[in-house]
């Protein structure tokens, strides 16, 4: 059932891995970096930005500080994120290690309102086999046979407009949310290039917030 | 090639940041879950990260350059497959093969 449930947007991880996997043996870091990070990390986005900086070799602080702006969206994420259904400490532990986007946005689709937390365990951890094996084989082969392809990289958008696509269905209709969410990334684009993320993120949840609390005043004037 | 413990300890730490934004959340939020405005925030939230992850990663897009034409298409495919199938792997694995063959043939830089 979660090899189900994974297989989409799990697969859309192996290009992905592998275009990681061979930009870290490019940069001249050995392969197993690769599957550290992978596994040890586990966030995607934040995994290929990483590389550039050991190999400036930049400050751990520096590292600390770009993984938190990087990051710091996961925040909003326990907001709807099923956590209550994983039993267990051993369980929720390995569940928000391993709340990626992906895992995110699957677990709090329409379809997943079922999904126990067995489930929700089992798509996580294949999730995480999916990235650090793909990593891994990226590493190996490396420059010998990934150096003539490229644009691989483009897997995460399209990860990433398959998710949206799918969540924006899930509102049936309410469009002014995905609109209030492009306005907010293309604001934070804007005023934050630098902090675009984390900028974007509480622009949309303010707007959300007001938009919520007029609705209500109106609701109960009416 | 960097020293090898500092290349482990830039992967230790970002791996200890990133778990902590994981994890910390839920023990300061999960009181409120029962909260109307939470759960309005909750149910709404999925479909904007996606959006702003999306624009995120495209948010470099050289429009006026040719450049852009490649992911442009690129993009265009995955949105025309997802509409047409709802297979997420047809529709990323479809995206990324036209990018690929896009960027390394016509667009080379």
């Amino acid at each position: 059932m979660a090899f189900k449930d994974s297989a989409g947007v799990g697969l859309g991880f192996l290009p992905l891995g592998l275009a990681f996997g061979a930009l870290v043996t490019q940069s001249g870091l050995p392969w197993w970096w690769a599957a550290l990070s992978a596994a040890v990390v586990f966030g995607g986005s934040f995994e290929f930005l990483l590389i550039g900086m050991v190999v400036a070799a930049v400050p751990l602080a520096a590292i600390a500080l770009s993984a938190f702006m990087v990051n710091v969206r996961h925040v909003f994420y326990a907001l709807s994120f099923p956590l209550d259904r994983v039993i267990g400490r051993l369980g929720k532990a390995y569940s928000t290690f391993a709340m990626c986007d992906e895992a995110y946005a699957l677990t709090t689709g329409e379809g997943a309102r079922s999904w126990s937390g067995r489930r929700i365990l089992w798509l996580q951890l294949l999730l995480h086999v999916y990235w650090a094996g793909s990593s891994t084989v990226g590493a190996l082969l490396g420059s010998r046979i990934l150096a003539s392809v490229t644009g691989l990289d483009f897997a995460l958008t399209a990860l990433f407009t398959v998710l949206a696509l799918d969540a924006v269905r899930d509102l049936r209709g309410d469009l002014p949310t995905p609109a209030l969410a492009l306005l907010s990334a293309l604001a934070a684009r804007l005023l934050f290039p630098g902090q675009m993320l984390p900028a974007a993120f509480t622009l949309f949840t303010t707007a959300l917030l007001a938009r919520h609390l007029t609705s209500r005043r109106k609701s109960s004037h009416a | 090639m960097p020293d090898t413990h500092y290349a482990v300890a830039a992967v230790l730490v970002a791996a200890a940041v990133t778990w902590g934004l994981r994890v910390l959340p839920f023990a300061a939020l999960t009181p409120l879950r029962s909260s109307r405005t939470v759960q309005y925030l909750s149910t709404r939230m999925p479909a904007g990260v996606m959006v702003i992850l999306l624009a995120y990663c495209l948010r470099d897009l050289p429009l006026t350059h040719t450049r852009a034409l490649a992911p442009m298409a690129a993009l265009a495919v995955t949105v025309g497959l997802h509409l047409w199938r709802r297979n997420a792997l047809l529709s990323i694995l479809g995206g990324t093969a036209v990018h690929v063959v896009l960027a390394s043939t016509v667009f080379t830089r």
